[in-house]
């Protein structure tokens, strides 16, 4: 009997502690942000923002998916103030879930291109990224090379690496093309792709750009991004960089971008918060310390993607990435593309 | 008659006792069922025409092949280190625990980076040979198999290991006095005696490998799980979503019949410890040897010198003061979870030998089906109650004039409730394992000396299981090490752990510097295996 008593206790006790060390809750001059782009990437931006402003920032992050249904479930009474993702998709998804508000703000009207956010204003693009061609140096002359529709003629036969389509960047890739080219086309092109693939899809971008350099394929497709990281680790990798679609719609385009919640208890700090985003310091920040393209088309880029020189973007609005995104993914499933 | 009543009222009194227990598991599973009551004739069509058939396919060989992988490896290693001597037997004991503590993501990671095309082996192969085309690709089926085999095998190499110890040698003597030869005696009556362990390890890892998402998108390759994900995350329907689950739930509870119709009507009552062991010779002896280094060195020492070679790049940049504290704050959430949960375990395990009954079995079994839910799945199954719970709760408070709080959400309670859902089966496995061995005479002993079910608990079957007890709290300590997605969703704001750190790094690819968070999970995981092994040696002796 004595032990179970004691027993019983050690469990209380372990339980009652947990409570004790729960974390302070927030105070008035707080920011709470929910964001799907990892930390590192965003600690230094509100850092900036915390030593200008005095406004403190308490963010948690997650994937997209559970965050959206974390402020579903939430409901009203949600502590969140800003939503952070880094896909247009899911903005649009959050949209539709109605757990964002409108906001009207000059300040981001002004900073931010129309195209690279909601016509209804409840979300703003605060980053570019950019995904287009690549290809190795050694065994491709990039007159050779065109469209993202290209890459599924036979020329490119077992020469071809992509991603898997499982990855929302192809998924709205896929979708645009929807958008412009229609289903048919589209899937005539996706099909093209994967009978070219020189090898199973690959898990991520960073793979994939190794892939090329070592000669496994010629050609992929990624976000400009992942190729500035492995430039700025190696600069002598022989993979080169192409802007797709140059004389037509422009190079595809999704962007990281935020929106102030529905129940937001600070709906002003977190609208202030987007709109600091979007300004000089953090479009800054933004461009050299990940590799991104400012949205704001004031502010250069960094000297590493300097050097692709400028590029024309295809200007349809990324909301419809996230429309179109589950036709993207239902045709790429009938295309055999994993 | 009154044996009748009493019967019943027994009867009776199992569900409710197991009831609460199975509610922590039950309640975030119905929350994701209930969701599959609204149709999604659109999603399901193209589901079931295009992606279906080929997860169905691919789920199937990877079960088994794991499956056998991990039996294969599991039982010879417990066998060879168990039972037998060779040279380095007493290092080989303990360290082929090891790869227990090496996520099985990040296991897959380096081990495709080593042996894909781009990696330093083919790499390697082709600056000799010019051509490495005709080396097999390691992400293929073959690969995954393999990969997943050598992270989960653990489970089944600990939980055989303890039967063996306890009774291998002493069984191979008997079978030999009765005329069998070593080798018949190991398949006919060693390896049966040990069944419930082995199925008790085998289910476990099969459960991981069903809800494994991590592994199997560092592949490419397409499982039930991938596909539960792409309706969420791609087609945006969380309610086919979880139609899906439920299908991967019914199938758990198939594969949960099976298991227990593999202990059906056995008894395990031997504990006697083994008196010597068999002396390996000649080509066996360093074979052995040879084995055990093979897959020590595949499955933890590589990875774990890759490890290190990224952390050397990158750990000026990534380490900083905040380390010690997502090291506390794993540390001590892996402890707390691991005794509440072990806790639980033995209550659950208790209440199955006392209730015989089928419907306590049938809630026991399915108090256990967390560990085979993909853990995001899961994690919004705990987290909607929740909410909604701390909503009604904030209301409350404000009713009395306080402002309102976010009073659940706030605590640990909410994460170690959910951990609890999840990593039930993981301490119910061995704790179950070693409760079979008390004979129904020695509880009939203790109930006619008129102790009741509890007064039994604390003095014939605590002391009875304690060594699966430990195991348990060890296998989960060092689970919710690893574990990602319910820490990710319920923990409270800047309560950041180790896993949490792996996931903010590779959730943007940058796999070299989720080396750091990644390499202080192994080592911490590394106590509790060396101590969970010590425990092991020592109660041979």
């Amino acid at each position: 009997m004595k032990k179970s008593v004691s027993f019983h206790r050690a469990a209380l006790f372990a339980i009652s502690l947990g409570g004790l060390i729960a974390t302070p809750l927030a105070v008035a001059d707080t920011v709470t942000v929910y964001s799907a782009r990892n930390e590192q990437l965003i600690k230094p931006l509100f850092d900036a923002y915390t030593k200008e402003t005095g406004t403190q920032i308490q963010v948690l992050t997650d994937k997209e998916g559970p965050l959206l249904e974390r402020l579903k479930a939430e409901g009203a009474k949600s502590p969140a103030d800003v939503l952070i993702t880094v896909d247009a998709g899911y903005l649009w998804h959050a949209g539709q879930m109605g757990v964002l508000r409108p906001i009207k703000s000059p300040t981001l009207n002004a900073n931010v291109p129309a195209n690279l956010r909601d016509p209804k204003g409840e979300w703003y693009g605060l980053s570019v990224r950019a995904r287009t061609i690549i290809y190795n140096k050694k065994f491709v002359n990039p007159s050779r090379l065109s469209t993202y529709e290209a890459l599924a003629d036979p020329e490119w036969k077992g020469k071809l690496c992509l991603r898997t389509s499982k990855k929302v960047y192809n998924q709205s890739l896929v979708a645009t093309m929807i958008a412009t080219l229609g289903e048919q086309k589209t899937e005539a092109v996706v099909r093209g792709w994967v009978a070219n693939l020189a090898t199973d899809v690959f898990a991520d971008d960073s793979a994939l750009i190794r892939a090329v350099a070592a000669g496994q394929c010629d050609v992929g497709i990624v976000n400009t991004y992942y190729l500035a990281r492995e430039l700025d680790k190696n600069p002598n990798l022989p993979v080169g960089l192409f802007w797709a679609n140059q004389k037509e719609r422009g190079v595809h385009v999704n962007i990281s971008g935020a929106g102030v919640t529905k129940h937001a208890p600070n709906p002003v700090g977190g609208q202030k918060l987007i709109e600091w985003l979007s300004g000089d310091t953090a479009q800054g920040i933004y461009t050299n310390d990940d590799f991104e393209y400012p949205v704001n088309p004031k502010i250069k880029p960094d000297s590493i993607i300097r050097h692709w020189g400028p590029f024309k973007m295809d200007l349809i609005n990324v909301s419809k990435a996230g429309e179109l995104q589950g036709a993207a993914t239902r045709l790429m499933d009938r295309a055999g593309y994993r | 008659m009154q044996s009748a009543a009493r019967s019943l009222r027994q009867l009776g009194r199992g569900p409710w006792r197991a009831l609460p227990i199975a509610g922590l598991t039950l309640v975030p599973l119905l929350v994701v069922l209930a969701s599959a009551f609204e149709p999604q004739p659109a999603v399901w069509s193209h589901l079931a025409e295009y992606v279906l058939p080929s997860v169905l396919k691919n789920t199937l060989i990877l079960l088994l092949g794991v499956g056998i992988g991990v039996l294969l490896l599991g039982v010879t290693l417990a066998w060879l280190t168990a039972v037998c001597d060779f040279p380095g037997r007493r290092l080989f004991a303990w360290s082929l625990m090891l790869p227990l503590a090496m996520p099985a993501y990040v296991l897959a990671f380096v081990q495709v980076g080593l042996l894909d095309f781009t990696g330093p082996v083919q790499t390697l192969l082709r600056d000799w040979l010019g051509d490495s085309r005709w080396f097999p690709p390691i992400r293929s089926t073959g690969g995954v198999i393999l990969v997943l085999t050598l992270a989960f095998y653990p489970y089944v190499y600990l939980l055989a290991r303890n039967a063996f110890i306890t009774q291998g040698m002493r069984a191979i003597e008997a079978a030999q006095a009765l005329g069998y030869t070593r080798v018949q005696a190991f398949w006919k009556v060693a390896l049966p005696m040990a069944r419930p362990w082995i199925a008790g390890g085998l289910t476990l890892a099969l459960m991981e490998t069903l809800a494994d998402f991590g592994s199997v998108s560092i592949f490419s390759f397409d499982t039930f799980t991938t596909a539960i994900y792409k309706a969420w995350f791609a087609l945006f329907n969380l309610p086919a979503a979880s139609q899906l689950a439920s299908l991967l739930v019914l199938f758990v509870l198939v594969l949960a019949a099976v298991d227990q119709r593999l202990r059906h009507n056995r008894r395990y009552a031997a504990k006697h410890f083994s008196p010597g062991r068999i002396a390996l010779k000649g080509i066996a002896r360093w074979g052995a040897t040879l084995f055990c280094g093979t897959i020590l060195a595949v499955a933890f020492a590589i990875p774990v010198v890759q490890l290190l070679v990224w952390v050397s790049e990158v750990w000026r940049a990534d380490f900083d003061a905040r380390y010690p504290l997502f090291l506390w704050h794993s540390v001590w959430l892996a402890s707390l979870a691991a005794l509440l949960v072990a806790a639980l375990g033995l209550l659950l395990s208790a209440i199955r030998l006392h209730h015989r009954d089928s419907l306590t079995q049938a809630i026991v079994r399915l108090a256990t089906l967390g560990y085979a839910i993909p853990g995001t799945v899961l994690a919004v199954g705990v987290f909607i109650p929740i909410a909604w719970l701390d909503n009604r709760l904030a209301d409350l408070t404000t009713l009395f004039g306080m402002d309102s709080v976010q009073i659940l959400k706030g605590s640990l309670a909410v994460m170690l409730l959910a951990l609890a859902a999840r990593f039930l089966a993981v301490a119910f496995q061995p704790i179950d394992a070693a409760m079979q061995r008390i004979t129904p005479n020695q509880n009939n002993a203790a109930r006619a000396l008129g102790l009741s079910p509890r007064q039994t608990l604390f003095r014939l079957q605590l002391p009875m299981v304690r060594g699966g007890l430990l195991t348990a709290i060890l296998i989960v300590f060092v689970d919710v090490m690893k574990e990602m997605p319910i820490t990710l969703m319920t923990r409270p704001f800047g309560w950041d752990t180790l896993a949490v750190r792996v996931f903010e790094m590779t959730s943007e690819g940058m796999w070299e510097r989720a080396a750091l968070p990644s390499l202080a999970i192994v080592l911490t995981g590394l106590l509790p295996v060396i101590l969970l092994v010590k425990k092991s040696e020592i109660s041979l002796h």
